[in-house]
């Protein structure tokens, strides 16, 4: 093989590889800093007016300055070269400057592979619907580019179909190897501190603001799908962190309830058990939000003494778990005296008036304080609203009787402190309430606007009830949700707020889409594949079994490629057969024809030489001659077809 | 080695192709991954390990879909050649130095175009082609005339990138090409007629009595030979006709072997022989060859300044011992 030259690149295929790096990095635009994507698109607009200009490329001592200098920018912009978004912007700044020292076809092959190489990263940033149709997009402009490269000039249009006639017949490939190529679970080595950034949901702790700042996004936490029924709406507790550490200002997660104690808890469920999976999106924490209470884990989970159900590791990506729940329960009727302890200790000195307000309650049954705590909250001016006043150091005392406007966290927070003021084990957990079913797919859809907080209170002899102040004061908001509990003028959050009821329809096809396609193609991990092999006979698919499969359809699939661009011959016309047949059967009786011979020169000659022939030859050729080259109709054909049977057996008497 | 040889043998063969038009079937066809398509292999190979480490779903499915794109294209790269019906031509003769172009016809019988053929010699310029459907194309290979002789140019390298670059899918067709090729011809003033013709030819005094016919005027004709008459008659011509002469050395002027400077080499002086044929072509003289084993009568025309120059092409080439 003789390595040819470097072919100069074909001016006229310039606009094409530009168009390639537009598509693969302009959706990067959305999370680069702004002076990087004017820079590009510098770049891009200086490399197009050269084109246009027919002026000669820039130098490359000019290229390299520039590429130093946007190398800088981006160390100081990101503070590293080595993080993901920084990685990135390299790739962008690369795809920018390389066409402009684009002059041979290599040239142009490296700016396609770094196309290939850019689409990827957008996944980084969303793999959702639309991200998936500007894959199909992209990749049929870059193999056109490359059919542009290779191919020579032709028309656009017939690229792009060539383009997407390549790409459909790829398709079948794709799908082989999404299905059965062995998938590794990831990461293969430690990712950068940046690899999962931007992922929202709950925290760990709850200051004041977090969770009014989680309401207002429409973004969905989770969704769940019940093999039965759907519970009660008001039942509808998924529980996060439990919180019982108090500092005066965040309420936070105690070592002593998940750390050191291993125990597992007692839970005596009652009533219907519900069977159900949730698909809960990347929060980056190790909570699953099972519905209040779990009774069976998925695999690879455990309960904390404190009930909420943990992932062995972060929730990285999403991910798909099955529960069954009881919502009628008794929890850890016997307590240790150290979760007990800790859910009593408050901070000294803070909150006077709350805690002389509870020393008034201190001599009644625990449950009687509760009461008093709720009946307080619903009869007292207190109001929901997620703009409450900001509140100093004396937070509590401040809320209870000065503001008295506030939502979930300041309720829950001020339950808990006059029940532990009152000697009262309580506790809060975090987590979502609500949700809405999606009818289009029966889902249903959690939302981080459904975020909320409530209280838990230790009874003896009942073990852990469950208190939301929140629903003292606003019980529309269990009932109905966040929207009906707010009142007007209040900033809605952002998809929740759309009432028309159009639009609710559109939403809700819309989500049921992204639900089947988060599921199908992006929940496809190992174990998903695992149970889809073994749903089709596999079972206990190890990775050789996989890759022979794989192999095998692959060669099949290809195969039927092949047969299918096969290169179609034009079949001879019907007439033009007849007439071969007529021919050959005469050869075999002695009589050919030369390939120069036409129709009726060839009939006077076998009337000459086999005077038998002369009467069917010549209206064979008759037949033929008007069919060919005059006006023949379907008639004549088939008397021409009919002729070959006419003839009689097999001379005998060859000369 | 020899294993290898006796497999490139095996594989590329390299005797004549006899039958013609040549199908190129699947047993003619090579295909590898081109530069392109290995650095391909590469990328992908590289974003499948970015894509398993931060569990990109959609990232799979572009390497997958990527992956299914390369195989397509080997399929494809290979039906640009394969059922491609090729006829070669006869090659005229050349002169050392310049380019012998063959001729070959490309038929494509079936319904789908072919794009960026390019064929070539080994070490010459490569000629595109592109094919529409159920059409053909005509094209002239060049190749350098290097030496004097009969020009065996080789096989011809049939190479497609198309559609994507990834595969370099190649075949080799070795049609029994030959061109002759003449000596490169060597300006040098014709020998003079009396000197080649003196001893047997001896007629008069020379070439300005006997009218022998008319012909185009060049430059170094004297204006008193230019036919006026002729010219007055010819309106359509646009050069002068002069009269020609028969008589003395002139009518047959004889290119000796013997008359070219016997100090230089053998190929300068076929090179000598052949601008002298050239030029007495030119004037449409009558003029034979003479060479030391053979000789050709003086007669005129393209076809004996062919023959000629033939001569001189094939004069001690190893055609001709194995004749002798």
């Amino acid at each position: 093989m003789r390595p040819s030259p470097p072919q100069a690149i074909d001016q006229a295929a310039v606009p094409w590889l530009l168009a390639v790096a537009l598509a693969t990095a302009s959706p990067h635009g959305e999370h680069l800093p702004p002076w990087l994507s004017v820079l590009f698109a510098a770049a891009l607009l200086w490399r197009l007016w050269l084109w246009w200009r027919r002026r000669p490329l820039p130098p490359r001592w000019l290229l390299a300055l520039l590429v130093l200098a946007a190398l800088a920018g981006i160390a100081w912009q990101y503070r590293s070269l080595l993080g993901r978004d920084s990685g990135v912007a390299m790739l962008v700044i690369f795809m920018a400057l390389k066409p402009l020292e684009m002059k041979t076809r290599r040239d142009a092959m490296v700016v396609v592979m770094l196309g290939f190489f850019l689409l990827l990263t957008h996944y980084f940033y969303s793999q959702s619907i639309p991200t998936g149709l500007w894959l199909l997009a992209s990749c049929t402009l870059l193999t056109a580019a490359l059919i542009r490269l290779h191919g020579g000039s032709q028309p656009p249009a017939a690229i792009i179909r060539q383009a997407g006639l390549l790409l459909l017949q790829a398709l079948p490939f794709m799908l082989i190897l999404y299905l059965l190529f062995p998938r590794v679970s990831g990461p293969l080595w430690g990712l950068p501190q940046d690899a999962h950034a931007g992922r929202s949901g709950l925290s760990n702790e709850m200051a004041p603001g977090s969770i009014s700042n989680l309401i207002l996004s429409g973004a969905i936490a989770f969704r769940s799908h019940f093999a039965g029924g759907t519970p009660e709406k008001a039942d509808l507790y998924w529980r996060g962190p439990v919180l019982d550490a108090y500092d005066g200002l965040t309420w936070r997660a105690s070592t002593t309830a998940s750390g050191r104690l291993r125990m597992a808890p007692v839970v005596e469920a009652r009533g219907t058990p519900y069977s159900y999976s949730s698909i809960i999106e990347a929060h980056g924490q190790r909570w699953l939000l099972a519905l209040d209470v779990a009774t069976s884990l998925p695999a690879g989970a455990v309960q904390a003494p404190t009930l909420e159900v943990l992932a062995r590791e972060p929730l990285r990506t999403r991910a798909r778990f099955a529960f069954t729940s009881s919502v009628d329960y008794h929890a850890n009727r016997s307590e240790t005296a150290a979760v007990l302890q800790q859910a009593l200790s408050l901070p000294p000195n803070i909150n006077p008036r709350t805690r002389a307000l509870a020393a008034k309650w201190k001599s009644q049954p625990p449950a009687r304080i509760a009461d008093a705590v709720l009946g307080l909250f619903r009869n007292e001016d207190f109001h929901y609203t997620l703009r409450p006043p900001l509140l100093g150091a004396d937070a509590v005392d401040e809320f209870l009787f000065g503001t008295r406007r506030g939502f979930c966290e300041h309720y829950a927070s001020a339950f808990v402190f006059l029940l532990r003021a009152a000697g009262v084990p309580a506790r809060v957990v975090a987590g979502y309430q609500g949700g809405e079913v999606n009818p289009v797919d029966g889902y249903l859809i959690v939302r981080q606007s459904d975020a909320h907080a409530w209280a838990e209170v230790w009874l003896a002899g009942e073990g852990w009830v469950r208190y939301d102040p929140t629903a003292a004061v606003a019980p529309s908001r269990i009932e109905q949700g966040i929207v009906a509990a707010l009142p007007q003028g209040e900033p809605l959050p952002a998809i929740v707020g759309l009432d028309a009821d159009w639009l609710r329809q559109l939403r809700y096809r819309w989500e049921a889409a992204n639900n089947a396609w988060d599921q199908w193609v992006l929940g496809y991990n190992p174990q998903r594949q695992r149970e889809m092999l073994s749903r089709f006979g596999m079972a206990n698919p190890d990775w050789q079994g996989m890759s022979a499969v794989l192999a095998v359809l692959c060669g099949v699939a290809l195969f039927l490629v092949t047969v299918w661009t096969l290169p179609r011959r034009r079949r001879a016309d019907p007439a033009q057969r007849a007439w071969q047949r007529y021919c050959r059967a005469l050869e075999r009786r002695g009589v050919t024809r030369a390939a120069w011979e036409g129709p009726l020169a060839f009939a006077r000659r076998v009337a000459v030489e086999r005077p038998q022939l002369a009467a069917l030859t010549s209206e064979a050729a008759r037949c033929y001659a008007a069919l060919r080259y005059g006006r023949g109709d379907s008639e004549q054909l088939l008397v021409l077809q009919e002729c070959v049977h006419r003839l009689p057996a097999r001379w005998r008497n060859r000369p | 080695m020899r294993q290898l040889n006796v497999l490139q043998q095996w594989l590329f063969g390299r005797r004549h192709d006899q039958q013609w038009p040549l199908m190129l079937g699947q047993r003619r066809i090579f295909i590898v991954p081109s530069a392109a398509g290995i650095l391909f292999a590469v990328v992908l190979l590289v974003m499948l390990v970015g894509a398993i480490n931060y569990d990109l779903s959609l990232g799979h499915a572009l390497i997958f879909l990527l992956a299914g794109l390369g195989l397509v294209a080997m399929v494809h790269s290979f039906h640009n050649l394969f059922g491609l019906r090729l006829t070669p031509g006869r090659a005229d003769a050349t002169f050392v130095g310049a380019l012998a172009r063959f001729p070959l016809q490309l038929d494509n019988p079936r319904r789908q175009q072919r794009r960026a053929l390019e064929l070539s010699f080994s070490a010459q310029p490569v000629v595109a082609v592109d094919l529409p459907a159920e059409g053909s194309a005509s094209i002239t290979l060049p190749c350098l005339a290097q030496r004097r002789g009969r020009l065996d140019p080789g096989r011809v390298t049939l190479v497609t990138r198309y559609p994507l670059g990834l595969f370099r899918a190649w075949s080799y067709i070795h049609p029994s090409w030959s061109c002759v090729v003449y000596p490169k011809p060597l300006r040098t003033p014709l020998p003079p007629a009396s000197a080649a013709t003196i001893a047997e030819h001896r007629q008069g005094d020379g070439g300005q009595e006997d009218f022998a016919g008319l012909r185009p005027r060049q430059l170094s004709d004297p204006t008193r030979h230019i036919a006026w008459k002729a010219v007055a008659r010819r309106t359509d011509e646009q050069a002068l006709l002069v009269k020609q002469f028969a008589g003395g050395a002139s009518d047959e002027l004889w290119l000796d072997w013997s008359l070219t400077p016997a100090d230089r080499d053998s190929e300068e002086r076929l090179s000598i022989l052949a601008g002298w044929i050239m030029l007495a072509d030119e004037q449409q003289a009558c003029y034979g060859l003479r060479l030391p084993n053979q000789q050709i009568a003086p007669a005129t025309g393209s076809a004996h300044r062919a023959a000629c120059l033939q001569t001189l092409a094939l004069y001690q080439t190893e055609e001709r011992r194995d004749a002798a």
